[in-house]
């Protein structure tokens, strides 16, 4: 049997959805010269405060907002911690992935397994049900569409706008930024708390449209998933969309070789979507120049005006 | 990454067990050990609604406790070892993977009354396994799908390849190929027993491949929400009724109906009567049932898929009865030969006509 090529790509589109909204915030973030680990944490915080919204509104609107609301709240912690107290990124960072897991499962107490509205498409059925091209382009899900858009959004404002090259300028050389008169401190909190809102977003997204589910620990991993991909783009956006796109394949293309029975081990398959991972990461960070040349110079230093 | 914030949770969990415990003057105290979250509305549901029948059989005598979303493995030890100090006198654990933590720690406690579901090790005298014969709920649910699917392939969201998953494939599968000789069954192993995102899209993969009946052996709805939004696709309760989901996509269910073992087993250990053993009941006993058919199923069917159920129930007609060879060609069943308990035990092999492989 022969898998279809259509609903695979429409099954590895949802599914990079999550993790491609989680990197594109994470690279922003990235890009300020800042590492925040805690995007697993965040998204589990997005996930749980959109289920939660989801269920005690009944509106699907209020509960992206609600998952954005909770992942950047979650970030003003990591951004306080490292910004205002200058603690060290990496250690605040997984600190906060923990906290978040914890936070988010004493939340959604009482939520697993609560109706939840469903969320409509935005596109007329009559585009959807076009030939290959409807399925495929336009059967989606409104935040689908909005993690693509602002993939395009991040390419243009930091390589086509003046706020882009600050944003690059303090992730390069939080000194020289500072010396120009730019407020290092603030870019660097505005760009943690746009990151803990894409994770957030990502997460609700998972738990009110692809699983209509709340559970503990759902986010499974996708949030270091996020991170890796932000290495394997080398920072830049469009491999991000590639990358979150690639995961999203094995991941949809494994199970659909076991429906068809394709004498392939089940464990590897299974595993796949990590190995890959790694054997990118492995081969990208072998070449040391060429990794190091596009990772922001600052990125994961602490500044401080007086140094 | 996934295995520490699991572990610091079930520590928090296990922590908070500690207050309710000690607060009581001594009443049986028994705890309970879940693989999922009591919300997951199917294993762990059921399993808790057997608790809840001991709560209200034994009332103040009785204290119950219990820990969700253990982790199959070392940290299970940790949490019984846990409820144990708090003073737990009987614990039931209730996933097959919790076997040698389970033994381990009853060879620790000699007083305390160990029951481990679905399990086979009863290493010390102080543990008793118990399980279901989920297969026979199989076999009416297979007549249903071998009937309702058009297609003629039917999904089959597998767990791990275990003799109990193995059992419920091949009873499914032989049921619905009596029914329908062009069935085909398509099994996708999700290596879990509780992930909903993995269940969805194993759902959306065997949807996607041409399946219009999903069953499943894992332990979420995610798979029936995955079967409404296709639409046209007709899935059955597993472990719980998952009843919010009828009339459709839900069209019947298997349910697991621990909570008169439990009450039973809990008041033989309260009078000392306990004794070790091996239970495994199904459907004459009644500790698996079958949720209502809906009227999504027409009626002749329902009538001959209840046929089946009463002929189970009351002992007259065994899933596994010959004629039935082994995948391979070999027999396996003589005509009219009914399987010994000891190789549907430790079942690991399909049955002729299932065309995957059982992964290793």
């Amino acid at each position: 049997m022969i898998i279809d090529p259509v609903t695979l790509i429409v099954a590895l589109i949802t599914v990079a959805t999550p993790v491609l909204l989680a990197a594109i915030g994470e690279l922003v973030v990235e890009k300020s010269g800042v590492l925040n680990l805690g995007v697993e944490g965040m998204m589990i915080m997005g996930a749980v405060c959109g289920f939660i919204a989801a269920h005690e509104s009944g509106s699907p609107t209020l509960a992206f907002v609600a998952g954005m609301a909770g992942g950047a709240a979650l970030s003003v912690i990591f951004a306080v911690l490292t910004q205002l107290l200058m603690a060290n990124q990496v250690a605040s960072g997984l600190a906060l992935t923990l906290f978040g897991l914890g936070l988010a499962a004493l939340l959604g107490v009482g939520y697993p397994g609560q109706p939840i509205p469903d969320v409509a498409k935005p596109l007329p059925e009559a585009i959807r049900e076009i030939e290959v091209i409807g399925p495929i382009l336009f059967s989606h899900d409104l935040v689908t569409y909005l993690a693509i858009a602002l993939v395009v959004a991040v390419w243009l404002v930091l390589t086509r706008t003046r706020a882009g090259l600050i944003l690059r300028a303090v992730g390069e050389s939080h000194d020289a930024a500072h010396a120009l008169g730019y407020k290092v401190v603030r870019i660097r909190f505005l760009a943690i708390l746009f990151g803990g809102a894409c994770a957030g977003l990502g997460g609700a997204f998972l738990s009110v449209i692809r699983v209509e589910n709340w559970v503990e620990g759902m986010t499974a991993g996708a949030g270091w998933i996020a991170l890796a991909l932000v290495v394997f783009a080398s920072w830049k956006p469009w491999r991000v969309l590639l990358g979150a796109w690639l995961f999203g394949g094995i991941a949809a293309l494994q199970l659909r070789l076991q429906a068809a029975e394709v004498g392939v081990p089940v464990a590897l398959l299974d595993a796949s979507p990590y190995l890959v991972t790694i054997v990118v990461l492995v081969v990208i960070s072998s070449d040391r120049r060429r990794a190091s040349m596009n990772a922001p110079a600052a990125l994961g230093r602490i500044f401080h005006a007086s140094s | 990454m996934k295995l520490l914030p699991r572990l610091l949770a079930s520590a928090a969990l296990a922590a908070g067990l500690a207050l309710p415990a000690a607060a009581q003057e001594d009443p049986f105290t028994v705890g309970f050990v879940y693989v999922g979250p009591i919300g997951d509305y199917g294993w762990t549901w059921t399993h808790d609604q057997g608790r809840l029948a001991v709560e209200e059989a034994f009332g103040d005598a009785v204290d119950t406790v219990y820990a969700e979303t253990v982790p199959e493995g070392p940290d299970a030890e940790r949490v019984m070892t846990q409820m144990i100090l708090n003073g737990a006198d009987m614990i039931f654990t209730t996933s097959f993977g919790y076997g040698p933590a389970t033994n381990a720690v009853a060879a620790r406690f000699p007083d305390v009354y160990f029951e481990h579901a679905t399990g086979y090790q009863r290493d010390t005298e102080n543990v008793s396994t118990y399980s279901a014969r989920f297969y026979e709920g199989r076999a009416v649910i297979g007549h249903i799908a071998g009937h309702m699917t058009e297609s003629n392939i039917v999904g089959y969201i597998a767990s791990y390849p275990i003799p109990e998953v193995i059992r419920g494939i091949n009873s499914a599968f032989l049921h619905a190929r009596e029914v329908n000789p062009d069935v085909e069954f398509r099994v996708v192993w999700a290596y879990t027993w509780f992930d909903p995102a993995v269940e969805a899209d194993a759902a959306q993969a065997l949807i996607d491949a041409g399946a219009d009946v999903i069953l499943q052996h894992t332990d979420s709805t995610a798979p029936q929400a995955a079967a409404q939004e296709a639409g046209g696709v007709y899935t059955f309760g597993q472990a719980s009724d998952m009843i919010q989901f009828a009339p459709e996509p839900r069209i019947s269910s298997i349910i697991d109906n621990w909570g008169p073992y439990y009450v039973r087993r809990v008041g033989e250990a309260m009078e000392g009567t306990w004794e070790q053993s091996d239970t495994w009941e199904g459907m004459p006993e009644g500790m698996v049932l079958i949720g209502e058919m809906t009227e999504a199923i027409p009626e002749e069917v329902r009538a001959s898929a209840t046929a089946i159920m009463e002929a189970i129930q009351a002992g007259e007609y065994h899933p596994f009865t010959g004629p039935i060879n082994r995948q391979d060609g070999t027999a396996w069943l003589a005509e009219g030969e009914i399987a010994d308990d000891g190789t549907l035990a430790g079942m690991n092999f399909y049955v002729e006509g299932l065309t995957g492989e059982i992964p290793n």
